[in-house]
């Protein structure tokens, strides 16, 4: 549910402006660091996606009502959580200006609770811990993250309102009226995301090879990049942007992290690849696996394992500090 | 939610409003956004009961809407569209608030009819601004200000490509809807539907995104966007931004119809 | 049918592809050791039935695709890492989709992004848009966004799009499809008027006799024939085999006899 601009104090509006430009700036950066700019038309696009499938009502069975995709979780799951509230972002800022969905001041808020709750709360707490190894709970855990992301926005608007104190509405009363109705959009908003992610995992399971963030994974590929002796730079060119993924979801959770791997990373690719700017992870026209010379193959397969491995090294030392 | 096609059209008749040549749409897109901007946060900062206070603040919007020859019965029904809500929430004050809190001759007006009115009036002003401005610059000029004004650039770029593409989108998504609903016989789309549906076009989407990015490569894109040309500033620009702005403030502070109201000889 | 080649002076081929196979990742094998040169100048058409690998061919020319086997040359450079920024300034391709190729907020920005990109200075940018948009008629369009356009219009954009890099080689695919009867003339005009070498991937045969003097023909992945355009569309078991027809403009004509 959209904030609106008359029920929100300056004070209160200001300060999660201030809270959801913060963590824009943060996730922006994060994006931009991935080399190759392919990401400014995915998720341009996927914004427009996003636009335009929240317009497409579905029943709900049971009742008389229809509901339809938030999207939040689904952006989440598919380009990892800086990407995803950028483009949730962008859609509310559309949303507010032409269709006054909010307003202007209110647009932090809902940026934070549509955008900044689900992403950077629901997701990492909830789908990460249940969505398992290579997702294999992907479904099951995005409903669930779904609804927890809900319930957080619901307690949100609440607490938002009350503090404005606009609305003559007391909290408690308020809360016994808005958890409910966010807990049944976050049914909603859970089953379509659980079925549509069943959808793209049956049709195109390589959109999912990209988020891994377990060390173990990560190390396995970088070993099959150096294991794969002759076929090195095939093995290396195959998987850079799975391993840059990988080490760019994670490191962007840690943005300082992220600049000298993402360099190197680079640079590494640059050295195997044949066509290093495409961003794409594993898409079928883009697939370089022309054998390179030895040497460059080589020097780019060993280079990618060092730098994962000091990244992981890098990231397993911050995560238990 | 509204279906596609009437998204759609709204979205296009925005747009169309905003390639107007008035004087309005020429002003620099930074000075439009910071006057908005200064407005919404004046109208937001008045306390809760305030409703005489807020209303010369519609000078703005009006000033926007007639020199910016945007036709003013679209606007009012495009912010009609957008009371339900804000209203459903509000109504709640008179009920809960009955404390009362002003005498206009006979009638006792409570505070809760008092915040009420403050709601609706702070939301006829943010909700009308913000659509003049839309309506009076083009939502790409849009980016580029807020861009220049501190928005990070990533950003602004992809709101600008997420605008670009919604009416590709939104397109396909009423062919998609009026496609099905031939064969539907008035029956709602499932959530079985919607999966196939949504699922598909999510994959075209993504589909999409890649054709361009190729694209792109293919016009020597290295993964920097190039800086395009800066907006040009003029006087009328400045003159434009320090008015609105310092009028804001003055209104903010001057309480300009209490004044009005006891030059008059009423007491207050 | 193997290849006949060049028709023009240069000895030196703008574009050599030798011995070129890709597969894609799921198995299908969508381009088996095609070959042939094309010299400066010639109009050369790539036809086939769907799927024969049309697209995929002309990806691999500006390297938006790598080979798995094989070469590909453009004006005597190997397509690869270190080229490929000469490579795509001398190749401009133009996708089937205009949607595609026009992402920018307005047809301006659109035309200058490649200039841009290039590096070249404001001034030499605003002259390449302003004279690619006059070339292909477009330029009172300039300030508008792609979305206003009809599909003709964006189609001669995306062609500007292209033009304003000052490419050598022109490569497009499906370049007249979806295009009502007297827009699509107007295109063939426009693009009868280039002097570039032009490589067309298309399913418009009229348009290949129209414009082509020289076709490639494509059949699974493979080469099946390569020559002047008149003796391919007289050779009806190869059009055949193929998947293909005679142009209509050649169907029942009483010099080259019944289809």
């Amino acid at each position: 549910m959209h904030m609106a601009d008359a029920l929100i104090s300056p004070e209160i509006g200001g300060l999660l402006w201030l809270v959801s430009g913060a963590a824009l700036v943060r996730s922006a950066r994060a994006v931009a660091a991935e080399p190759g700019g392919a990401r400014t038309p995915l998720t341009g696009v996927l914004g427009a996606f996003v636009f335009a499938v929240q317009m497409l009502n579905f029943a709900i069975p049971g009742t008389g009502s229809s509901g339809h995709l938030g999207g939040a979780m689904l952006l989440a799951v598919l380009l990892g959580p800086h990407a995803a509230l950028l483009t949730m972002a962008s859609v509310l800022v559309v949303q507010a200006f032409f269709f006054a969905d909010g307003g202007l001041l209110a647009l932090g808020c809902n940026i934070f609770n549509l955008g900044v709750l689900p992403v950077f709360l629901a997701y990492p707490l909830v789908y990460r811990p249940l969505a398992g190894a290579q997702g294999r709970r992907r479904g099951p855990a995005a409903f669930a993250a779904a609804v927890a992301g809900l319930a957080l926005g619901a307690v949100a608007v609440a607490l938002e309102t009350r503090f404005s104190g606009i609305s003559a509405l007391p909290l408690r009363a308020f809360l016994m009226a808005l958890v409910p109705i966010h807990l049944a959009i976050g049914l909603v908003e859970g089953a379509a995301t659980l079925a549509l992610l069943r959808f793209l995992a049956q049709a195109r399971p390589e959109l999912f090879h990209g988020p891994r963030t377990s060390w173990r994974a990560v190390t396995l590929v970088a070993v099959l990049a150096l294991a794969a002796g002759g076929v090195l730079s095939w093995a290396a060119s195959r998987n850079p942007d799975g391993l840059e993924w990988a080490v760019a979801k994670v490191a962007g959770t840690l943005p300082s992290a992220g600049g000298t791997v993402h360099a190197g990373l680079d640079r590494a690719q640059k050295g195997a690849a044949l066509l290093p700017e495409y961003g794409f992870r594993d898409r079928g026209a883009a697939e370089p696996t022309r054998l390179e010379t030895s040497l460059s193959g080589v020097v780019g397969g060993a280079l990618t394992l060092a730098l994962v491995a000091g990244a992981a090294l890098l990231l397993k030392r911050r995560r238990s500090a | 939610m509204a279906h596609p096609a009437d998204r759609f059209l709204q979205l296009g008749t925005l747009d169309a409003l905003a390639g107007g040549a008035s004087p309005i749409h020429r002003l620099d897109p930074r000075a439009k956004v910071l006057a908005v901007a200064g407005l919404v946060v004046a109208v937001a900062s008045f306390g809760r009961f305030e409703v005489a206070a807020l209303l010369p603040y519609a000078l703005f919007p009006a000033v926007l809407l007639t020199l910016g020859a945007i036709p003013g019965g679209y606007i009012l029904r495009r912010m009609l569209a957008a009371l339900p809500f804000v209203l459903a929430l509000g109504l709640l004050n008179p009920v809960l608030d009955r404390a009362p809190m002003l005498q206009l001759g006979p009638v006792t007006v409570s505070a809760g009819w008092l915040s009420l009115a403050s709601i609706l009036v702070r939301f006829a002003l943010t909700v009308g601004t913000a659509l003049l401005l839309v309506a009076t610059t083009p939502f790409h000029q849009v980016c580029m200000a807020l861009e220049k004004l501190g928005l990070p650039r990533v950003f602004a770029l992809q709101l600008a490509f997420l605008y670009r593409y919604a009416f590709v989108l939104a397109a396909e998504t009423a062919r998609l809807v009026r496609a099905r609903s031939l064969r539907a016989f008035g029956r709602r789309l499932s959530l079985g539907e919607f999966t196939g549906l949504a699922g598909g076009l999510l994959l075209r989407t993504w589909d999409r995104a890649q054709r361009i990015h190729t694209a792109m490569l293919a016009r020597a894109f290295t993964g920097d966007f190039q800086p395009r040309e800066p907006l040009a500033w003029n006087s009328r620009d400045t003159l434009f931004t320090l008015g609105w702005l310092g009028l804001f403030a003055a209104l903010r502070w001057a309480r300009l119809p209490q004044l009005l109201g006891q030059l008059a000889g009423g007491a207050q | 049918m193997t290849g006949m080649t060049g028709m023009t002076g240069r000895t030196e081929p703008v574009v050599a592809v030798t011995d070129l196979s890709f597969h894609y990742p799921d198995g299908t094998e969508a381009l088996r050791g095609v070959s042939f040169t094309i010299h400066a100048g010639e109009t050369v058409a790539v036809v086939g039935a769907n799927g024969a690998g049309k697209s995929t061919l002309l990806l691999h020319l500006n390297g938006s695709v790598a080979p798995e086997r094989g070469e590909v040359r453009i004006l005597g450079l190997a397509v690869e890492p270190r080229h490929l920024d000469r490579v795509r300034r001398a190749v401009g391709m133009v996708f089937q989709d205009p949607d595609d190729q026009l992402f920018m907020p307005t047809v301006q920005d659109d035309v200058a992004f490649g200039p841009l990109n290039l590096g070249l200075g404001p001034e030499e940018v605003a002259r390449r848009v302003a004279e690619a948009l006059a070339t292909v008629d477009m330029a009172q369009a300039a300030g508008k966004p792609p979305y206003r356009l009809s599909g003709g219009e964006k189609r001669r954009v995306a062609i500007a799009t292209v033009l304003a890099m000052a490419p050598e080689i022109l490569v497009m695919d499906e370049p007249t499809a979806g295009l009502d009867p007297r827009t699509r003339r107007q295109l063939a005009q426009l693009l009868k008027a280039f002097g570039h070498t032009k490589i067309i991937a298309t399913h418009d045969l009229d348009l290949v006799l129209d414009l082509c003097g020289r076709t490639i023909v494509l059949h699974e992945g493979a080469v099946m024939a390569d020559g002047p355009t008149r003796e391919i569309f007289a050779n009806a078991t190869l059009l055949a085999t193929c998947h293909l027809e005679k142009p209509l403009s050649l169907q029942a004509c009483p010099v080259c006899g019944p289809r």
